[in-house]
């Protein structure tokens, strides 16, 4: 399921929400304690025995328990309470110089030998058709490790009673302040994952990841017109303490924005107050601006026109039939002078930000995570690339970016945090708005939409406030701005410093056929750009 | 094998009933075994087949519901699915709007089951991925598609004796084909129940000429153009317009079916009167199941009669407190046209573009279903009634409610996607710029 088709399900934006029930759901007063690892290493030695003894030249297995809670609520009421399971083991081998893969449900030492039998024999049978052999760039083995997402509070523990207090005083207040209808939720993620491979590594991971996000819109019945605003919260790698609205999270201005802290109920007022303004905002002009994006518009510029088109297997062809492949061709990688964006431009990938998304200690393949460079002062320089790939690269270790959403897919190329580096002189927001001219700050991230090869893109936002003569004049509606991706980032011309930077990021993150999703943050700090084509959206019907 | 036959799935459906102490208790059963094959590069990527059986039971006691799901077996097990979906619902709030579990109910008759998708095995799939990759070697050209098989059933029953059982085979497949040096592209998909009606070396052939066809496009500059948009150009803005078809969300103001002044369009003409759209699960060519998803009935329903808004879905709740019919979500679509074949509505344009395919379509505005997206794998200048020359991609902004008030011309219906819809010409479709992608 992709993001869209998530986001239509769960009916954000909309009024009927359906959730939909992944796995089994565990009882809401069921132990969240880990399985132990020794027991998950018996298993997982069983799977790497049967594939060895079958000719296997690499085998791993992930044993996986999969858990996500949802709290659905519009207005007064709770529409729905999911609370999933899913618990199984998947295995990966090489042989004959191919990929095989199986997944099993049943969880014991009999079972999970026979799947990585099967996945030897599947290798097998595709070795036949297979043009060239996996070349996997090796890995140390690390022995018995552990990693766990330093959370603070686990949401998983807090009562149920608590989250749905919470989003009715969150609603309660949103209508209060002028709100139509408000729809609600928290999303909550936990992964338990366990991966062992020939190499000699047996990893055991706690993953939680959290998502509290709402819509609110004001209708005029007379007019029949209506507004909706998102949530300016972001989905994170956090536990419950996201949620604790202390001021050390805020960054104020002309709205409150929210870093590694969310106060969703302050929002949700502004949201239904900032609803009803733009009702009755000015109709932007179409034409050129100088556009100021905060972080929580940003990032989705970034995921889309940066994250995507430097994913390798999208540059080779792989994704061609699906998500598309990419203008950043290996040619312009191997230049060494194509101009990604201008020199202030400097965008780095990485697994290991504290409180993103993409944060873990060992990817889906055993690579321990690290940070490492895609473009580098305008120039790229890099791509996203795991252990099957980075030969073809130059570079003897995986980045490791190797992700699978289950037990039961298998485990391909998907996208790290991506990030745009803040700038390294202090620049503060204010200071920046104050030399544009003829500009439009947005906030929060709407509408978005680009083609195959990430050149052509069009984005919305959530707010939007024209700048003129370096001043912040008032409120804009039906703005979206068009751009080239080259052209965009090569009219980059000031990034604030490290006093700004924030994350923001995708829950619903989707590639592959069959599809799988994944969960990315992106970070940044306000950034400028000059001269964006803005087009006016408003129509008739 | 998980695919039941209705009395395997009955007598298990009947021991889950058994088993319940809650005021109402539905249960569902769905199986299904998918094959599939992913290649790119003129070369296998991935081939894969997944099994799975899935319990579900929702459990109320008044008006406190929650849901439990499981995928074993045992006796035990079924017994643990009921108490884990009884103790959720003890915990939920009270929710008004949960609806009492419905009785019995008397199904249309639909053919969804093929044995000839059934039978797919990896040979087959092999065989498809072959259909594409072997030509397209010998053509220089290069080939990414994705076959996807299911056979499956779903299983109903509840504790007011209602039960219901639907058995169905499907097979989608699509091939984008490029060309060495990147400079051309083209698209092709298909879906259908009977794999029978599938030529995958047909298909394949059609991705191909576009591809080669659509090498060294020329830019035109953006613009109201007419356009002749295939049925898979169409499909994409169509269904979107049909997520916006809910009653409720108009009859709150927040749709573009919202009147001035309260209520919804229902009885207004809102597009051109050569406009008629229905959904039917019986239409043979896209069989669809005979029952939604909490039991209701999925019968013959007219959106749009001859450009009039004639019906919109609405759940139970909804419709029992405005005495509206509750109709389910829609499980198909068909939009009627005429007879004309693309090539005649090709034939009949002075300038236009012909448009493959659309792609990345999401809501700019959602009061006037306006949306964005880009054209992709084939776009075409028309000049005299005859394919002129391969044309840059094109991003639009255009919602479908201008699209079908700006109707020139409606061709034969085509399956896509599981509905039915006829190629287009439109006046005056709304192109805001151009992009360098292939």
């Amino acid at each position: 399921m992709d993001r869209r088709e998530f986001l239509r399900l769960s009916g954000i934006g909309v009024g009927t929400l359906m959730v939909p029930v992944f796995g089994t759901p565990r009882t809401l007063f069921g132990a969240t304690t880990p399985i132990p690892a020794a027991d998950k290493k018996v298993l997982a030695d069983a799977a790497l025995d049967a594939a060895r003894g079958k000719g296997a030249t690499y085998a791993d297995v992930r044993i996986g328990r999969y858990l996500n809670q949802f709290v659905v609520t519009r207005e007064d009421k709770v529409q729905n309470l999911v609370d999933t399971e899913s618990y199984g083991v998947g295995v990966r081998v090489i042989a004959d110089g191919t990929w095989g893969f199986a997944a099993t449900s049943v969880v014991d030492e009999d079972s999970i030998a026979k799947t990585a039998e099967q996945a030897v024999a599947t290798a097998k049978a595709n070795a036949k058709i297979q043009q060239e052999p996996v070349q996997l760039a090796s890995v140390k083995g690390v022995g018995e490790v552990s990693w766990a997402t330093p959370i603070e509070k686990n949401a998983f523990d807090v009562p149920i009673s608590e989250k749905v207090e919470m989003l009715m005083d969150v609603n309660a207040a949103a209508l209060e302040a002028g709100a139509s209808f408000i729809n609600s939720i928290f999303f909550l993620v936990n992964e338990q994952k366990y991966f062992a491979s020939t190499d000699g590594s047996y990893i055991d991971q706690d993953v939680h990841r959290i998502w509290p996000t709402f819509t609110v819109t004001v209708v005029d019945p007379e007019t029949g017109k209506f507004r909706t605003r998102n949530a300016l919260s972001s989905p994170m790698g956090l536990g419950w303490e996201y949620l604790d609205a202390s001021p050390r999270g805020k960054v104020l201005g002309v709205t409150t924005r929210y870093g590694s802290r969310y106060d969703m109920k302050e929002d949700a007022i502004f949201a239904a107050k900032q609803t009803q303004e733009i009702m009755s905002a000015k109709t932007v002009d179409a034409g050129k601006y100088d556009l100021v994006l905060d972080p929580s518009h940003l990032w989705l510029t970034i995921h889309e026109s940066v994250g995507h088109p430097l994913e390798l297997d999208r540059v080779l062809g792989y994704e061609a039939n699906y998500a598309g492949t990419s203008f950043a061709t290996l040619d312009k990688w191997k230049s060494k002078t194509f101009n990604y964006g201008s020199g202030k431009v400097n965008l780095v990938a990485d697994k290991t930000q504290p409180g993103s998304l993409g944060a873990v200690g060992y990817d889906d393949e055993g690579v321990k995570c690290k940070e490492w460079d895609l473009v580098k002062d305008g120039i790229l320089v890099n791509y996203q690339a795991i252990r099957d790939q980075v030969h073809i690269v130059g570079e003897k270790e995986s980045h490791g970016c190797c992700y699978a959403d289950g037990w039961d897919s298998v485990q391909f190329q998907r996208m790290p945090n991506v990030s745009l580096r803040p700038g390294p002189e202090a620049l503060a927001v204010d200071e920046m708005i104050k030399d544009v001219e003829k500009g439009i700050y947005i906030i929060g991230h709407g509408s978005y939409s680009i083609d195959q090869q990430r050149y052509n893109f069009q984005f919305g936002g959530q707010l939007f406030y024209e700048i003129k003569d370096g001043e912040v004049t008032g409120m804009l509606r039906d703005v979206a701005y068009q751009s080239n991706t080259q052209e965009f980032w090569n009219s980059c011309v000031a990034i604030c410093d490290q006093r700004d930077y924030r994350l923001g990021g995708s829950f619903f993150d989707g590639k592959g056929q069959p599809g799988q999703i994944s969960a990315v943050s992106h970070g940044c700090s306000t950034t400028r750009f000059n001269g964006v084509d803005v087009i006016n959206t408003e129509r008739k019907l | 094998m998980t695919i039941l036959s209705p009395g395997e799935a009955k007598a298990i459906l009947h021991d889950v009933l058994g088993y319940s102490k809650a005021d109402g208790c539905e249960v569902h059963l769905d199986g299904s075994t998918t094959g599939n094959i992913r290649y790119a590069r003129n070369t296998v990527s991935t081939a894969g087949s997944v099994t799975d059986l899935t319990l579900v039971v929702q459990s109320n006691f008044g008006q406190k519901m929650a849901t439990a799901t499981i995928n074993e077996f045992d006796d035990a097990s079924l017994v643990k699915v009921v108490r884990r979906s009884e103790e959720l619902a003890k915990l939920a709030p009270e929710n008004p709007e949960f609806m009492k579990i419905l009785g019995p109910q008397k199904y249309l008759e639909t053919k969804g089951y093929f044995e000839s998708t059934a039978k797919i095995d990896a040979a087959y799939r092999a065989s498809v991925a072959a259909a594409s990759i072997g030509p397209c070697r010998e053509k220089k050209l290069v080939a990414a598609g994705y076959l996807e098989d299911t056979v499956g059933f779903s299983a109903m029953a509840n504790s007011k004796g209602l039960w219901a059982y639907y058995p169905s085979t499907d097979i989608d497949f699509s091939v984008t084909v490029r060309t060495e040096d990147g400079t051309g592209s083209g698209y092709v998909s298909r879906d259908y129940n009977d794999a029978a009606q599938f030529d995958a070396e047909r298909a394949s052939a059609i991705a191909m000429d576009k591809a080669m066809g659509s090498r060294n496009a020329r830019a035109v500059e953006p613009g109201k153009y007419t356009v002749v948009l295939e049925p898979g150009a169409s499909v994409g803005l169509l269904q979107n317009m049909m997520f916006n078809f809910d009653r409720r969300q108009a009859d709150e103001g927040r749709s573009f079916l919202a009147k001035p002044g309260g209520g919804n369009k229902v009885g207004e003409k809102i597009v051109d009167e050569r406009v008629t759209l229905y959904s039917d699960p019986t239409v043979a060519a896209i069989p669809a199941s005979p029952w939604a998803q909490d039991g209701r009935r999925h019968e013959h329903v007219a959106w749009i009669e001859k450009g009039v808004v004639k019906n919109m879905y609405c759940s139970r709740y909804w419709a029992q407190k405005n005495e509206a019919p509750a109709i389910p979500f829609p499980a198909n679509g068909v939009m009627e046209g005429g007879d004309a074949s693309l090539d005649d509505l090709i034939a009949g344009t002075k300038r236009g573009v012909l448009v493959t395919r659309m792609w990345y379509i999401r809501t700019v505005d959602p009061q006037t279903l306006l949306y964005t997206g880009l054209t992709r794998d084939g776009t075409f200048f028309i000049e005299d009634g005859k394919i002129a020359f391969p044309i840059k991609n094109m991003r639009f902004n255009e919602s479908p409610v201008i699209m079908l008030n700006n109707i020139e011309e409606l061709g034969r219906p085509e399956r896509i996607n599981g509905n039915l819809i006829p190629p287009m010409k439109i006046r005056d479709f709304t192109f805001s710029s151009l992009s360098d992608a292939v």
